[in-house]
């Protein structure tokens, strides 16, 4: 625990270096770097040593002034969101260090070399945080980080509606947090969390406490109807910012709700069902409102939430294995879901890394403006293909594996041993959707923004810098290396299954036995060697020249006459559009010759801009007539106001 | 029933609804002093005679019968005004309301969580429906000298609570009310002198205009 505590204190002094030396040195811009690296590459050493040794993974002290205690506690559970956290973050550093450098930008570099380490420690806090108090305040710091590294470009007006959005819903998670903590008792707040498996799930107080936790937690995760700050939040922010917030603080949200979870026994059974129809409705409205975006960032960060709905399919059948007794549910369900916490950051970070190098070299988001861009960047083209594959779920890479895990906990549900389960197979269809969405989805980002020629005039698209593209490439290897050997955080997966179950419980079954990762191992590595196979056999003899990608024909193809974003989605916000509403502007081209058309679509968040807006605007102006009528001066009636209240509080308590 | 405790009581309650019926200005002064002499004089009928009683009674009969309507003369003196208490709705309705106050008053004050030797007795009554006549005045009365008549009534209502619990109650907690009166009569004074000099009257709808 040393260990882990020097790593923090590590990431701190990077933190602090930033506002206490000259703005825009690079001496100390790289001492600050050189300790965050430091910190999160200790970070990673020290999680995986408190796995080994388990006993020694718990730091108490008493926190003076407060009356409570400090505990850390470092267990399998924590270990999972830990680990992605520190290689997240240590890649966002050392890519931060190349797209905002702090020669060009000293202010907000210093900006962002305070905070964004700041974030990493509180993530590393509140993962290993053995009681509310220290997690509260983990969690704050945590909340209120995010929000300081939101408002980065703070002139902009988009990146103050997006930070004002972001900081509301943040802090009504964190209402529904304090109400969830004063209702687990001055013991779970003051010196350490319930243990696993010590509160009864059929009591009336613990369908409370899973109500607020679902609020709170998935507030911070994003879940469908509680997903509204995360587009505009992840498209304001700076791309390596972004990838921290939807790569890692998201699954905060996750973790609380996986830790909060494993606080009970006899989990009723609706418990499982709410998760698995929020996780659908999540993934599948998450990634048809990604197909409709046109700005880059918007669009990845809706596939965050298809995502989130993909870990949540994965807890839902665990908590149903729990509520039915079926082992094998609860051991495939919550290593898939884990597994995909670790995916979803690592593929996630890394296509937010690489959409970021696009747009320092294009200066653009509008997915409508790119085009031919695998020609002066080929490396960034590799990791966002590598991105895009592993988030689509296809082997070779990771994201296979961890939905590969869900697939099999779902069908789980048929087996004669949960004779009471079928609907459980429903999740799977749905499952089978988002994949097929999310292909669809990547296919037009990739082959809008590599593929075919500029759509406009980009100035001169340039390779990203060293310090970026080795910060892809650590998360491009690692989601490589989860595709190809899975067996290898089986270990891992078990630590923190065995974490999460109480320990009355029947004995885990071991995962290998269940899902067998060689056979995953062996695909894949027959598929590499397909490809392999076929790339030498299909190279060509002699050197081609360079022409413009295919024009259909035409003699003189024109950039404009390509696909564009809302052209190549038009199929499925077609069929959706009952539900996206997609807005269309349009000026049709008149006469023989026409002189002017214009055709642009948006597609607004249905949640946010036809739901909660509306409303609270509907709200500001009846709170605003009741003002006026209440407040007109008159100095009597004014008295008359708390008299009445007076009154009625008397009436009320005769 | 026939106490002179209870004879006082109902003076007072008599003069609440003096008080809200008339329209001039001079007379409501002195009603209101008269009500706060009478009140005075409860102390002494209620409890043992000690020093600090004869204390209390002499420092409330001298602050509330004579140096309150001596500022309150001198004040509108200085602003020059006689008559016309002005009320915001007319003085039969005010009358009415008060009626149904105190009404409220008696059955209210039957329902209290109370000591069983104050029970059924008019002490409650009439500190409540005092008041409520007095809150009636702060609200239903337009000029400021008026609503400080208001303010004053709400405190003989008080007063009238605090005479039940004076036994109990600290000595300094009675003079400290007394004195808290005092302090805001002189506040209320200067305020008035201000509204009268900033909008040359003394009618607190002005006010208004300062809203937001």
């Amino acid at each position: 625990m040393t260990l882990f505590v020097t790593a923090i204190c590590l990431i701190l002094v990077s933190a602090f270096l930033a506002p206490c030396t000259r703005k825009g040195s690079t001496f100390w811009d790289t001492c600050s770097l050189a300790c965050g690296l430091g910190g999160t590459l200790l970070g990673l050493v020290a999680t995986l040593v408190a796995l080994a040794h388990p006993d020694g993974a718990v730091l108490s002290h008493p926190w003076p002034g407060v009356g409570g205690l400090f505990v850390l506690r470092l267990d399998g559970l924590s270990a999972v969101f830990l680990l992605p956290a520190f290689l997240i973050c240590g890649a966002g550093l050392l890519y931060g260090s190349g797209y905002w450098p702090c020669q060009d930008k000293p202010a907000s570099s210093a900006w962002l070399r305070f905070f964004y380490p700041l974030l990493g420690a509180a993530i590393g806090i509140l993962l290993t945080a053995g009681n509310g108090l220290v997690f509260l305040f983990a969690w704050e710091t945590m909340a209120l980080c995010g929000y300081f590294l939101i408002v980065t470009e703070r002139d902009q007006e988009e990146v103050q509606q997006a930070g004002f959005l972001y900081l509301a819903a943040t802090h009504t998670a964190t209402l529904a947090l304090f109400a969830l903590f004063a209702l687990l008792g001055d013991h779970a707040v003051l010196n350490t969390l319930p243990a696993v498996g010590s509160l009864d799930g059929t009591t009336p107080l613990a369908a409370a406490l899973f109500l607020l936790a679902l609020f709170g937690f998935g507030f911070k995760a994003g879940i469908m109807p509680l997903h509204i700050w995360l587009p505009k939040a992840h498209a304001a922010a700076p791309s390596h910012v972004s990838a921290l917030l939807s790569g890692v603080m998201i699954k905060m949200g996750i973790y609380g709700l996986v830790r909060t979870a494993s606080f009970f026994h006899g989990i009723p059974n609706w418990w499982g069902w709410t998760i698995l129809v929020l996780g659908m409705l999540s993934s599948i409205l998450g990634v048809v409102f990604a197909i409709a975006q046109h700005d880059i960032k918007r669009l990845l960060a809706y596939h965050s939430v298809e995502n989130i709905g993909i870990i949540l399919l994965g807890l839902g059948v665990a908590l149903l294995g729990r509520s039915y007794g079926v082992a094998a549910m609860v051991v495939l369900g919550l290593a898939g879901a884990l597994l995909h916490v670790i995916n979803h950051g690592l593929f996630k970070a890394l296509l937010f890394l690489s959409a970021g190098s696009v747009i320092h070299a294009t200066g653009t988001r509008e997915l409508n403006r790119y085009g031919g861009l695998l020609r002066p960047m080929p490396l960034t083209g590799l990791c966002f293909l590598g991105g895009a594959i592993a988030i689509c779920g296809l082997p070779p890479l990771n994201g296979f594996v961890s939905e590969w895990l869900i697939y099999l906990g779902l069908f789980q549900g048929s087996q004669p041993l949960a004779a009471s389960l079928p609907s459980v197979l429903l999740a799977a269809p749905a499952l089978a959707l988002t994949g097929g969405l999310a292909l669809l989805c990547f296919a037009k980002v990739f082959g809008l923004t590599f593929l075919g020629t500029p759509r406009s005039e980009l100035g001169a698209a340039h390779e990203a810098p060293r310090t970026m593209l080795i910060g892809m490439g650590v998360l491009l290897a690692a989601c490589l290396a989860i595709g190809l050997l899975p067996r290898m955080v089986y270990p891992l997966l078990r630590a923190a299954t065995l974490a999460w179950l109480p320990t009355a419980a029947p004995p885990a079954i071991a995962l290998a036995a269940l899902a067998p990762a060689g056979l995953i191992t062996l695909a894949a590595l027959l598929l590499l060697l397909l490809l392999g196979f076929f790339t030498l056999k299909l190279r060509p003899r002699q050197a081609f020249p360079s022409v413009p990608t295919w024009g259909c024909g035409y003699a003189r193809p024109l950039p404009r006459a390509q696909y564009t974003a809302s052209s190549f989605a038009e199929l499925i916000t077609g069929l959706f559009g009952w539900f996206l509403r997609p807005q269309t502007q349009e000026v049709k081209p008149q006469g023989e010759f026409p002189v002017q058309a214009r055709f642009a679509t948006h597609t607004p968040d249905l949640v946010l801009d036809l739901g909660i807006t509306p409303f609270c605007s509907l709200l500001a102006t009846a709170a605003a007539w009741l003002r006026h009528r209440l407040q007109h001066g008159i100095v009597g009636l004014y008295l008359l106001y708390p008299a009445l209240t007076l009154c009625i509080l008397l009436i009320l308590a005769l | 029933m026939n106490t002179p405790p209870n004879l006082i009581l109902l003076f007072v309650i008599l003069f609440n609804f003096f008080i809200l019926g008339t329209s001039r200005l001079n007379t409501c002064i002195r009603s209101v002093a008269l009500q706060g002499a009478l009140l005075s004089l409860l102390p002494l009928f209620l409890h043992t005679l000690t020093f600090h009683t004869y204390l209390l009674a002499v420092g409330a009969f001298v602050l509330k019968g004579l140096l309150m309507p001596w500022l309150l003369f001198r004040a509108i003196r200085q602003v020059k005004i006689r008559r016309e208490v002005e009320p915001r709705i007319g003085y039969i309705p005010t009358l009415l309301l008060g009626a149904l106050t105190t009404a409220g008053a008696f059955i209210f004050g039957d329902r209290l969580p109370l000591l069983p030797e104050h029970l059924h007795s008019l002490f409650i009554p009439a500190a409540l429906s005092t008041l409520a006549a007095g809150f009636l005045m702060l609200i239903t009365r337009r000029k400021a000298i008026a609503q400080v008549l208001g303010y004053l009534m709400f405190e003989n209502g008080i007063f009238i609570f605090g005479t039940l619990l004076a036994e109990t109650m600290p000595f300094l907690v009675e003079m400290g009310v007394l004195l808290d009166m005092l302090v805001a009569i002189f506040v209320m004074g200067i305020v008035m002198h201000h509204i009268n000099r900033e909008f040359s009257t003394l009618n607190t709808e002005q006010l208004s205009l300062l809203r937001e």
